[in-house]
């Protein structure tokens, strides 16, 4: 993996603009900035609390942040409702799997295609000329998704049937099925095995290089993060301690600090 | 050789009866209701329209609350919005019923979307209690309504059955000529409504009641897809209200309460959530049920005397009866009895 030389950097596609969160007297976010390049692997990282899903709602519009922009393309998108940032191209995955439960898995990714299909109650109901070529039309990208999921075999299961992991590969294809162009993953990994983490991680670098989206993770398996991103964003008690390559972040006093206490990073005599 | 169907194009993957028993199955049934009415007497033709017509409401209150997972008991205040606009449309404008059925439809199609308003910020039982409202609300106006020129009641003339300038008298008696009407409305509904569930719009709606977050995220427009499902189904509650008005010939508000609100969730709770068959299932036992309990009593009247005067309270324990006993033991419905059935024929004579 290359890691950027943070002096030739091209536009960032993503700003991130000293967002403020908070609930009441909880603040969940203070003035957390720093941008995500375009065609990169990023990991938010930090521990339990620290604010990485309430970052992530903010971007899909899911929480109103108090202070700050984020802007996607140039574009302040704070307070736009959430189906129209689906539309500008960023998508995601939940920590705890949002699948349509009683729909199956096909359905579930033509779900990913809602944003491309224009059909509406009327053609739809009558299945008659552009509702029923956009249906196989769209069904042919879908097939796409599948096989670079490798989940053909279960394409017609409900999802609710499914294992675990299987329905974590789901939710990644229903978001993938968009054809983002920024992708957030919210513990892709989070409960899986060794194999199914290399699995998941395999996919998540075929996404990266084949489609050159940009994505957005948070993980707390270590190994994968400083494997796969080319950057790593380290948020504690809502604030943004840390940012850089991973080699950077691996060294920073600050980050140790969080992660292992104080006293291991102080010098023992 | 060849063991099980497979598809070699997407269109044939998704077509909604992909297999040759299933179609058979479906030329029977459509047969068998062609042949159907040349036989049976007027009892029976009007149990087979209060069922159709039931049905069209059934399949519109189940695209809401089965499908889109929004709780509705004011699905008989729509249908009472159905057989009034149609009602005073054929009694001030003298308006046959190829037109006055549609904008009826149309129109409480536009009602439902109102009153579907609060669903943006309500969900579950406080939803539930909001569409009370609007059932009150408009029964409400109905009962006052000389203020709108609304009558309690109405009479619809006899000149309004009419199709496209042909009289329905000239088909038959009014039970076997509005037999036609009622089947075909039903067929309409059947295949707009499955089509609908296998295209974009439907699957936004079952998205929204699955996972409602999840759904805003992959690009569903809530406000937009839960005011659409609200008049959709309402389409089809005034479709059935219209149809009500113009087969009975009188209407008045006392048929559209609060019970027939909680007659079409039992509907479409015994005869399946989320199933356009289940809705004709649950209607046809609804209006079944009741009519074999009257039957069953005739035959037992020289036995047990006065049993005719118990006969309403029989009706309406069978009916409490028969929602607990579905909610106990097959909380999916006739259409998941059905299933079953088929499973068990199709795997034997191996169990597994």
């Amino acid at each position: 993996m290359t890691h950027r030389d943070s002096v030739t950097l091209p536009a960032p596609q993503m700003e991130i603009d000293h967002i403020g969160l908070s609930f009441g007297g909880v603040r969940a976010l203070l003035s957390v900035t720093f941008n995500i390049y375009p065609g990169t692997i990023q990991a938010i990282i930090g521990p339990n609390g620290a604010g990485k899903t309430s970052l992530l709602n903010c971007i899909s519009g899911l929480y109103r942040p108090q202070q700050g922009q984020i802007r996607f393309e140039g574009r302040n998108i704070i307070g736009m409702p959430p189906h129209q940032i689906a539309r500008l191209g960023i998508a995601r995955s939940f920590q705890n799997i949002e699948l349509f439960r009683h729909m199956t898995v096909v359905d579930n990714l033509m779900l990913g295609r809602h944003i491309h299909m224009r059909s509406g109650i009327f053609s739809g109901g009558l299945y008659w000329g552009r509702a029923q070529r956009e249906e196989v039309e769209h069904r042919a990208f879908v097939e796409q998704v599948i096989d670079l999921l490798e989940i053909q075999s279960i394409r017609k299961k409900m999802v609710g049937a499914l294992s675990y992991g299987l329905q974590k590969r789901v939710e990644l294809g229903r978001a993938l099925a968009m054809n983002p162009r920024l992708l957030l993953l919210d513990e892709p990994m989070a409960g899986m095995n060794t194999e199914e983490k290399e699995d998941m991680a395999r996919f998540i670098l075929d996404i990266n290089e084949e489609y050159g989206t940009t994505i957005v993770l948070i993980e707390h398996d270590m190994g994968v993060v400083m494997d796969i991103s080319d950057r790593v964003a380290v948020l504690e008690f809502g604030q943004l301690i840390a940012y850089g390559t991973p080699a950077e972040v691996r060294s920073d006093p600050k980050v140790i600090d969080a992660y292992l206490g104080r006293e291991h990073a102080m010098p023992r005599m | 050789m060849q063991s099980g169907t497979f598809h070699t194009t997407y269109a044939s993957d998704v077509s909604l009866r992909p297999y040759w028993p299933q179609r058979i199955r479906i030329v029977i049934v459509l047969a068998l209701a062609l042949i159907f009415p040349w036989f049976a007497d007027r009892y029976w033709l009007n149990l087979a329209n209060t069922i159709a017509i039931a049905a069209i409401g059934a399949i519109g209150l189940n695209i809401l609350v089965g499908y889109t997972g929004q709780i509705s008991i004011g699905h008989g205040g729509f249908l009472a919005v159905g057989a009034y606009t149609a009602g005073m449309m054929a009694v001030h404008l003298g308006a046959p019923m190829w037109i006055t059925i549609p904008v009826a439809s149309l129109f409480t199609a536009a009602v439902g979307a109102f009153f579907g308003l609060p669903s943006l910020r309500l969900k579950g039982l406080y939803l539930a209690i909001a569409t009370l409202a609007s059932q009150e609300i408009i029964i409400w106006v109905l009962t006052h309504g000389k203020l709108l020129g609304i009558g309690e009641s109405l009479s619809l003339p006899r000149a309004s059955n009419n199709l496209f300038g042909l009289p329905l008298d000239r088909l038959g008696n009014n039970d076997f000529a509005f037999y036609w009407v009622c089947l075909v409305a039903l067929i309409l509904t059947v295949i707009f409504v499955s089509n609908l569930f296998r295209t974009r719009a439907g699957r936004a709606f079952v998205a929204i009641r699955d996972q409602d977050i999840a759904a805003q995220v992959i690009g569903v427009d809530l406000f937009r897809y839960k005011l659409l499902a609200f008049a959709t189904s309402s389409f089809f509650a005034g479709l059935a209200g219209a149809l009500t008005a113009h087969y009975r010939g009188i209407i008045s508000w006392e048929r559209f309460t609060i019970d027939t609100s909680i007659l079409f969730l039992a509907m479409i709770i015994i005869g399946g959530l989320g199933s356009v068959s289940g809705s004709i299932y649950g209607a046809a036992f609804m209006t079944l049920l009741p009519a074999f309990l009257s039957n069953l009593a005739r035959a037992l009247s020289d036995v047990v005397p006065n049993i005719n005067s118990y006969l309403p309270y029989m009706q309406q324990g069978a009916f409490g009866l028969a929602i607990i006993l579905f909610l106990i033991f097959e909380p999916e419905g006739i259409v998941k009895m059905w299933r079953n059935i088929k499973d068990y024929f199709r795997l034997w004579p191996f169990s597994y």
